[in-house]
């Protein structure tokens, strides 16, 4: 295909899509068996994380060698960041379903529960008396102690935070073609991340070895650990993303004006920093 | 052109015809019972005449263009595709038609919440499927009984030939007396169902965990019959609510009756608060079972 | 279904044949005709869930399907028919006609576009198997409250990750369309200068991006509920059921205008047409879109009036509800005003369409009514909204589906299809369908909860009437089918342009049938002022 102007790439049949769908059918069956501790789902669901992978490997390779063999015109650059950004935006709609949960509670049902709505003196779960944290009225769940906000998480916010310069100072760099530079802030980049997550994965572990902060735990538990947990994922995510595109860089990938592939990750990047900032305030400190 | 008005012509004939039918017959709303219920009733009446005011203005408009600006009758299409000052008339007098709308609404709302200064109070508890009924305040206080459907199963399976009241008959009605406020406060002990009688005008859903209120005052003795209004599982369809109106001495006679046969195990206040937290203990169990078992 | 004539820009159609072509295709036209035909066989699916729950109510008493069965019926036809049969079909639409009203190559991401329509497959399967898995498929409602759904078994954990995946498909095809449209409009085709279908989808793209999220968050939730001892609805926790029910709505309420706005746009490109008189009213149709979808993120709570709300909620939940009216209303008098002092012919399109208008008026009257707090007291889960949201989703999302496929099936295949079938097709619809749906506003008003297997004897004759309806609108379907395969088979070409009021690029800068690659080169655009 010829790279006149105004002509935009219309990429050729792919399996891609097809490949993708299959393995969506064995993650969706796969996971409904598993959840009801059917033997069959768990096979599925390997099958299907398999083909998944096998799929965005393929597919991502692809779009990066379009990419570097010049077929993207400016118009389907522009597209990809239309595309990002709603994506971004529909990310951060996932996650405020999440955060309006959490404020329902803490603002609207936990006190309801308490006794807001009394009917002749009375409330429908006697003493219990509210607050934040809790596990909610019912004597069902065992105590636990909150996480408190001073300690990794703090830390972990100036991880993300630092994590955010990084990945500029890498922006930077490639803008001005200080290739030695790009690679060694992605590497930074990329350190911090896997820092962070190394950071929650022990603060899981403390939450349940020493806390007895369960996902069980009632409301805190369940939104605690639904938050955290999702954002952790979607740094996980990220990362991915990043490692993969610092061997794009190392490769030598993208010049200083033409890297999109590598500006879509730093916006990720700064989302899911983004979300962390949220977390922290209403999830650890308020 | 000309079978295709007729045929027009035929259909909304046929269309009024058909919405007569209705008019004065039982399928309007029941007959309210309350003061509540009186005001949806005409409340509803109102909009229904508003509406099809807007309607008739709106299509009498549009079908006379129907009729007359047509290609097959030579009509040569004219040209304008804006005017500002229509779009603005069109704009407030739909606003203003709302506002004279929302009126009465507010204050119905305003009188349907106030649960204050009641009677008697009853807690209605919704099971899977049937009610629960606990005299809390009031005189009958402390009477408590299940409310189930009586229709027998033969009738559901049609080995026999169904009764009057199909469906819509229990084995203990809910008995109150005419002219005081009842305060009905709700909850569930496992799904939500919604506890509903339409001649009295009241419907609110029964929360698990959670304690909600709603009220009425019926105006004159009989039987109203209602059904559970949130879908509940499988016997939702089979879960009716017959609240029973008698006037004050009945009444008296009935709850002293009901309170010499429960006389020891009475229920207190106190007891609706153990009863919900085990109700919804009960649903976290099955929950947690159910989990378990999966 | 589409032509695969010879190209006119000399474009050499290399692509796979057979059912390959269909697999690996990332060309705008091979997916919206996917789309097409599979939002057809789910409509069908689902009307066979609609007959089978009409034939149980045909009489009281229980006679074919028991009531737990009678629920997994209602729950599936409710989610087959919203994100199965209408859904896909608007996608459908968007596919063949954004690119060719904006003058667009193909979707700006033609790969991940394929992609989209083949998760629907996936999710169908789902769907449709949770029939045959012990216990059952999900049994709680289309909107599977909670703790209901908490109960049920694995049917319910197949149609929450069909519901995650129907959702990773509408979030891609949203970003899609809209990149597209912001991206790829033909050279000096500004924003008000797009065909009002165009911005319809733009609009409800955004509000799919929006929402669907907000879905699979809440679908999360209830999983995790389910299977991993979350507590978000359940009150022992600090949870609360209702919560479910405020996420679910604010997912939900948008939804149902995710279903409408397209069909406004269909409407909206067929009136000026068959009326040879250009749309009145162009920017005020616009802003009544947007101030319907900016609305519609406020009124959620209007489906939870007897859930118990404080006061306030109630009333503002009331009036913002009330307010979308006005916004509506201005695209109804449009739409008026549009054919007021036209040169109108009644082809089939426009018979819909102006079926479309005066049923969706009804609709549109009821759901007001609704609205007014007290009356919901009253009418809320009964078969008043369940007549109420027939007229609006299927007289109103379904007719305009009708009309817009008429309206373009001369462009898609390049052959005309039967006029005369084709007024059969719209006059039986309209027939049946209030025969179907007129009589549920009585049984609603007169105390028919929604939802249930058997009713009162008083219900009896209005539930056989409607019935009777259903089973007549069903068998009229197949007419359509009938008359779309007859138009694909017809040898007969369709003149270039068969509707001389049509004033859009595909019609005007396109032949017929449209080519298998069409603005390779964009065109030229003239805006015309409005
Ligand atoms: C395409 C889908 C669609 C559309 C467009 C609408 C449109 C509207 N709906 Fe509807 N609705 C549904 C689909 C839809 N709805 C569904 C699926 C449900 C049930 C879900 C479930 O529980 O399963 C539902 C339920 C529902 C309820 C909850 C009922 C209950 O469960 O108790 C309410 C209550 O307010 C409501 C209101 C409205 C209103 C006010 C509009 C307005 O947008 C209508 C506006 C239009 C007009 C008013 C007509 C034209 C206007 C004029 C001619 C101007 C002049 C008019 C006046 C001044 C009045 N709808
Ligand atoms: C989105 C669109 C949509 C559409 C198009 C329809 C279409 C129809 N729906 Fe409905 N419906 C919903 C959305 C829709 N529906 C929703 C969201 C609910 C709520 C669910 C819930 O409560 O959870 C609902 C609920 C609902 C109920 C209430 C169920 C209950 O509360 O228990 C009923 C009852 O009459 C009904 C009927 C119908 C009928 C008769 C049609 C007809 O228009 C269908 C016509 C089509 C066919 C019938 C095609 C089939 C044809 C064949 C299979 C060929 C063979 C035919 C013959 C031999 C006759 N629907
Ligand atoms: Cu109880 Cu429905
Ligand atoms: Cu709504």
């Amino acid at each position: 295909m010829s790279q006149d102007s105004g002509h935009y790439y219309v990429p050729a049949p792919s399996t891609y899509p097809i490949i993708g769908s299959s393995a969506l059918l064995f993650l969706g069956f796969g996971a409904a068996l598993t959840m009801n501790k059917i033997e069959l789902g768990y096979g599925l669901l390997a099958i299907g994380f398999a083909i998944l992978f096998y799929m965005c490997f393929r597919w991502f390779g692809t779009v990066a060698a379009e990419s570097e063999s010049g077929k993207y015109g400016l118009d389907v650059d522009k597209s990809f960041r239309w595309g990002m950004t709603w994506f971004i935006f529909s990310e951060v709609m996932f996650f405020a379903a999440f955060f309006g949960a959490l404020y329902y509670m803490r603002v609207l049902s936990i006190p309801w529960l308490a006794g807001e709505s009394e009917v002749l003196g009375q409330t429908a779960w006697g003493a219990y008396s509210g607050g934040w944290p809790t596990t909610g009225p019912s004597e069902h769940f065992d105590e636990f102690t909150p996480m408190g906000a001073w300690g990794l998480p703090a830390l972990n916010t100036a991880i993300l935070l630092t994590s955010g310069v990084t990945i500029t100072y890498a922006h930077w760099a490639l803008k001005e073609n200080r290739r030695d530079a790009l690679t060694k802030w992605m590497l930074a980049t990329i350190f911090l991340g896997v820092l962070f997550l190394g950071f929650q994965a022990y603060e899981y572990v403390h939450a349940y070895d020493d806390l007895n902060l369960r996902l069980d735990s009632g409301a805190y538990g369940s939104t605690f650990f639904m938050l955290t947990g999702f954002h952790g994922f979607h740094v996980t995510l990220g990362t991915i993303m990043l490692i993969v595109i610092y061997f794009r860089c190392a490769a030598g990938h993208f010049t200083p004006d033409r890297h999109f592939g590598f500006e879509g990750v730093a916006w990720y990047w700064h989302f899911v920093d983004v979300v962390w900032l949220g977390l922290f305030i209403f999830v650890y400190l308020l | 052109m000309r079978n295709k008005s007729v045929a027009t012509l035929i259909g909304m004939s046929v269309f009024a015809l058909y919405s007569s039918m209705a008019v004065g017959s039982k399928y309007n709303f029941p007959e309210p019972q309350s003061t509540i219920a009186q005001d949806i009733y005409d409340q509803h009446i109102a909009l229904l005449w508003i509406c099809l005011a807007i309607f008739v203005g709106v299509f009498g408009v549009m079908f006379y263009s129907v009729l007359k600006h047509r290609k097959s009758l030579g009509y040569k299409a004219a040209n304008f595709h804006h005017s500002t000052t229509v779009e603005v008339i069109w704009t407030v007098i739909p606003c203003a038609i709302l506002i004279a709308m929302a009126l009465p609404a507010t204050k119905t709302v305003i009188a349907m919440k106030d649960t204050s200064s009641p009677d008697m109070t009853i807690k209605a508890t919704g099971y899977q499927w049937m009610w629960g009924y606990d005299y809390l305040q009031g005189e009958g206080e402390g009477i408590s009984f299940f409310s189930k459907l009586s229709t027998p199963r033969a009738q559901l399976e049609n080995k026999e030939p169904k009764g009057e009241n199909y469906l819509l008959e229990v084995d203990n009605n809910l008995v109150v007396p005419v002219g005081k406020k009842v305060r009905i406060i709700l909850t569930a002990n496992d799904v939500i169902h919604a506890w509903w009688v339409p001649a009295l005008g009241v419907k609110q859903d029964a929360v698990p965990g959670f304690i909600r209120d709603t009220w009425f005052t019926a105006d004159s003795p009989g039987i109203y019959r209602g059904q559970c209004a949130e879908l509940c599982g499988k016997d939702h369809g089979y879960m009716p609510i017959v609240v029973e109106v008698l006037d004050e001495e009945s009444y008296a006679k009935w709850a002293a009756g009901k309170l010499a046969r429960v006389s020891s195990g009475a229920v207190s206040l106190a007891a609706v608060s153990t009863d919900v937290v085990s109700g919804a203990e009960q649903a976290v169990d099955a929950i947690e079972e159910n989990s378990d078992n999966n | 279904m589409a032509a695969v004539h010879g190209d006119v820009h000399g474009h050499d159609d290399h692509h796979p044949s057979g059912i390959m072509r269909w697999v690996m295709t990332t060309n705008h036209k091979d997916i919206g005709s996917m789309y097409l035909w599979f939002s057809l066989t789910m409509f069908f699916t689902g009307g066979f869930l609609a007959l089978g729950i009409r034939a149980e109510l045909f009489q009281p008493g229980i006679q074919i399907l028991e009531p737990e069965l009678f629920n997994s019926f209602t729950t599936l036809h409710g989610l087959i028919m919203v994100f199965g049969a209408i859904m896909p079909a608007f996608v459908g639409f968007a596919n063949w006609q954004v690119p060719m009203m904006i003058g667009a190559p193909d979707m700006a991401f033609a790969r991940m576009n394929n992609w989209s329509f083949w998760l629907l497959p996936v999710a169908a399967s789902l769907l449709v198997s949770s029939f045959f898995v012990p216990g059952g498929a999900a049994a709680g409602g289309w909107t599977f409250y909670p703790p209901l759904s908490t109960q049920g078994g694995l049917g319910v954990d197949m149609m929450i990750f069909a519901v995650h995946i129907l959702g990773a498909s509408s979030i891609m095809g949203a970003i899609n369309i809209i990149t597209t449209i912001l991206n790829m409009r033909a050279p000096g085709m500004k924003l008000m200068d797009m065909p009002l279908f165009v911005w319809t989808w733009l609009i409800t793209a955004y509000l799919l991006v929006l929402v669907m999220p907000v879905l699979a968050g809440t679908v999360t939730m209830l999983l995790t509920d389910r299977h991993f001892g979350t507590s978000f609805f359940n009150a022992a926790g600090g949870g609360d059921p209702v919560l479910f029910q405020h996420i679910f709505w604010f997912f939900g309420h948008p939804e149902v205008y995710i279903m409408i706005l397209p069909a406004f746009g269909i409407v909206s490109e067929i009136i000026p047409t068959f009326s040879r008189k250009p749309l009145f009213g162009y920017s005020s149709m616009v802003y009544a879109t947007a101030s319907i979808a900016i609305l519609s993120c406020v009124v959620w709570a209007h489906h939870m009036f007897t859930a118990g709300m404080p006061t306030v909620g109630q009333l503002f939940f009331m009036y913002a509800t009330m307010l979308i009216a006005v916004p509506t209303g201005v695209k109804v008098f449009n739409w008026t005003a549009t054919m007021w002092q036209g040169s109108m012919t009644f082809e089939t399109p426009m018979l819909f369409a102006i079926g479309f208008i005066f049923l969706f008026v009804i609709g549109g009257f009821s759901g007001v009514i609704c609205a007014i707090v007290p009356i919901d007291i009253q009418v809320q889960d009964t078969y008043y909204v369940i007549a109420h949201f027939h007229y609006v989703l299927v007289s109103g999302a379904l007719f305009a589906l009708f009309a817009g496929a008429y309206y373009w099936l001369p462009k898609w295949t390049g052959h005309m299809y039967d006029e005369t079938l084709g007024k059969w097709h719209f006059w039986l619809s309209m027939i049946f369908f209030n025969v179907t749906f007129f009589v549920q506003h009585f049984l609603g008003l007169a105390g028919m909860p929604r939802r249930i297997p058997d009713y009162a004897l008083q219900f009896a004759d209005f539930n056989m009437i409607s019935s009777i309806g259903a089973f007549g609108f069903g068998t009229s379907q197949l007419l359509f089918v009938y008359i779309v395969i007859k138009c694909i088979r017809s040898k007969e070409a369709a003149p270039e342009k068969p509707w001389d009021g049509a004033t859009t690029l595909e019609w005007t800068h396109l032949p017929t049938p449209a080519p298998y690659h069409s603005f390779e080169k964009p065109p030229v655009f003239k805006p015309v002022s409005h």
